[in-house]
């Protein structure tokens, strides 16, 4: 056998073997960091957004709002009972002239007020700053909706049928954005919310997802450099969600 | 003092009295279909929708909440402020209240997207919310009414009346504080925010209240064929119509404390100038046909005597709370939030932009399902309890008051 062949095959049964052994490492690195359905979260991490208005084009924002309607099943023809966990909001500066398109959806805040005047607790915020709806205790009253800054809450008026199994949707409830949830319950730091992932690419982020606790998360660290602005600041709520470029 | 009055059950069985309670017991009815069919098709067939969360169910809703209050007045006045005058139809106040009560969280429960799931909301608390304590405030209120009435009803009991007075006073100053503050502390949205909120409602529930207490005891007094002596209509009548300037000055304190602040003036502009129904409504309905209109057929001597202008005043307080109601309530969703400052703001989600509402039949058929409800409560019971004094002429009056 010449010498080439034998040192392929070596090569060959290495990374067979170094996959074999890799691979479940690999597998167990990413349970580990994801968290197993029965355990609790906790308030080490408070998961939050960054979005670089500057980076994002208004066709970025549209694909924002296509993945999330994807992602959780909910559409909108444009009626105002129509459902819209998040949305393009276009700003103009009247006085310049200044144009800007941005995603809008729930800012997860600290102290969210839809939390506070929930009359049966269903409007609530875990442990990690995501703030969601209990679909088995809302009773429908609306309260949430307003008192949300960010008319982040929608009502469903109507009946729905084929509802996915991540977003338990069901008429006469209130829902907004979960963040993605269910992809940070399955993917742990490495969750990538459906917004960011389609705006998102391997040479640029506009949209940054991380643990504002961490330091060294790459969304505190971009916090840390540029900054960024709260949306209605004045209120003292500390929304997770925060935006550049405004 | 031990009441000497004689009270009896109401009487009355002329065909007009089962034809009003006829047409009271198809519009509560109309009311349970449009509940039934809001539930079963969802809330896109009323007017309500993601802008315009609270519509005209609530209206109906808050205006009966705050005049059951109200109407607890007489009671209070006589129980607790020692007015004897009052004391007559002090069981009748608190008869009216509690029927008010019932028929506001009739319509508030039926409108939930889930009503359903009442035992949730009754066994699932959050203290933090001001809604919450509304409930706790609400249900609360109807046994310490009820009981009250029962003391004030049994004569051995009598003594204990006054104590449980207080407390029926504190608490529904309590309630309507809470239900003032429902949107006295909603930060977020420019019309409302203030605390001027809870003593304005607390007003408004004094006029409201007083104005269907008194349209109720007439039409009793009339389709029963009892005597009701002038001197009483004449002590609401003034009670009216302090009421109502009083509505008046917190409207006017209300409008100047938001005005003051720069970052109102938008809001303001569109309540007062600019906003369409809402501002057509307020200078209108509220302030001219619902205060201006009622002082002067209160206060004008010419009509001073006249039973209808007292009639056609109360009728007017109720169409001006109505009016005042909706634009609190609905005015101050349409006005879209300010999330952008300096900037124009525009979406598919109707940001930037007064929201749309217009109420649907099925909104209006659950409101006056509401209030029929309640109607029809007081009549029932006044049949079946000794609540109507059986004469209320003038002399009997001055006695007590001497």
């Amino acid at each position: 056998m010449p010498a080439g062949g034998s040192r392929r095959n070596f090569l060959k049964a290495s990374a067979a073997i170094a996959s074999v052994f890799v691979a479940p490492g690999v597998m167990l690195y990413q349970t580990s960091i994801a968290r197993s359905p029965d355990q609790a979260v906790d308030s080490t991490v408070r998961w939050g957004m960054l979005i670089d208005t500057n980076a994002m084009t208004e066709a970025d924002v549209d694909k924002c709002v296509s993945a999330c309607q994807r992602e959780h099943g909910w559409k909108s023809t444009g009626k105002p009972t129509d459902t819209q966990w998040i949305r393009k909001l276009d700003l103009l500066d009247l006085e310049t002239g200044y144009k800007k398109s941005l995603p809008m959806m729930c800012q997860h805040c600290e102290d969210p007020p839809c939390v506070a005047v929930c009359p049966t607790g269903a409007s609530f915020k875990r442990a990690d700053g995501i703030v969601l709806v209990n679909k088995h205790t809302c009773i429908g009253c609306r309260y949430c909706m307003l008192a949300c800054p960010y008319k982040a809450r929608s009502f469903i008026h109507e009946n729905l049928t084929d509802q996915l199994a991540v977003a338990p949707r069901g008429k006469g409830t209130v829902e907004s954005c979960t963040l993605c949830v269910h992809r940070i319950d399955r993917d742990g730091v490495n969750a990538v919310p459906a917004c960011a992932e389609a705006v998102n690419s391997a040479n640029r982020k506009p949209m940054v997802f991380g643990d504002l606790n961490d330091p060294n998360s790459e969304i505190s660290k971009r916090l840390a450099k540029l900054g960024a602005k709260k949306l209605r600041a004045d209120l003292g709520l500390n929304p997770g969600i925060r935006y550049q470029g405004l | 003092m031990v009441d000497q009055t004689r009270y009896s059950e109401l009487k009355v069985n002329s065909s007009r009295y089962w034809l009003i309670l006829g047409v009271l017991a198809i519009l509560a009815g109309a009311g349970l279909v449009a509940a039934h069919h809001m539930d079963v098709e969802g809330h896109h067939v009323s007017g309500m929708n993601n802008q315009v969360a609270w519509g005209l169910p609530h209206v109906f809703a808050i205006f009966l909440i705050i005049a059951a209050s109200g109407a607890l007045n007489i009671a209070s006045l006589s129980s607790v402020f020692g007015k004897l005058n009052y004391q007559p139809l002090a069981r009748l106040s608190a008869i009216v209240s509690i029927a008010l009560l019932v028929g506001g969280l009739a319509i508030l429960l039926l409108d939930l997207g889930r009503p359903d799931r009442l035992i949730v909301a009754i066994t699932y608390y959050n203290f933090k919310s001001i809604f919450a304590w509304n409930i706790i405030l609400y249900s609360g209120f109807i046994v310490v009414v009820a009981a009250y009435l029962w003391l004030m009803m049994e004569r051995r009991m009598h003594a204990y009346s006054k104590p449980a007075g207080i407390v029926a006073l504190i608490w529904r100053l309590v309630l309507t504080t809470g239900t003032g503050s429902i949107f006295g502390f909603l930060v977020a949205r420019e019309a409302y925010d203030t605390a001027v909120l809870a003593p304005m409602f607390i007003v408004m529930s004094f006029a409201f209240g007083l104005a269907v207490f008194i349209l109720l005891l007439m039409a009793s007094f009339k389709l029963d064929k009892r005597v009701l002596g002038d001197c009483h209509l004449q002590r609401l009548r003034n009670l009216l119509g302090i009421f109502t300037a009083a509505i008046f000055y917190f409207v006017l304190l209300f409008h100047i404390t938001k005005l003051y602040g720069t970052q109102n003036h938008g809001v303001e502009y569109f309540l007062l100038v600019d906003g369409g129904i809402y501002t057509a409504l307020f200078w209108l309905f509220q302030i001219g046909a619902g205060n201006l209109l009622p002082l002067l057929l209160i206060y004008l001597p010419a009509l001073k005597q006249s039973r209808k202008s007292l009639v056609l005043a109360c009728c007017l307080v109720i169409v001006g709370a109505f009016a005042q109601l909706y634009v609190i309530i609905i005015g101050g969703q349409a006005y879209p939030l300010n999330i952008f400052p300096g900037y124009e703001v525009s979406s598919s989600f109707y940001d930037g932009v007064i929201g749309e509402y217009t109420p649907s039949i099925w909104e209006l058929m659950l409101g006056l399902g509401g209030f029929a409800m309640s109607i029809i409560i007081v009549f029932m019971i006044m049949r079946i309890l000794p609540v109507t004094p059986e004469i209320l002429p003038d002399d009997q009056a001055s006695e007590i008051s001497s």
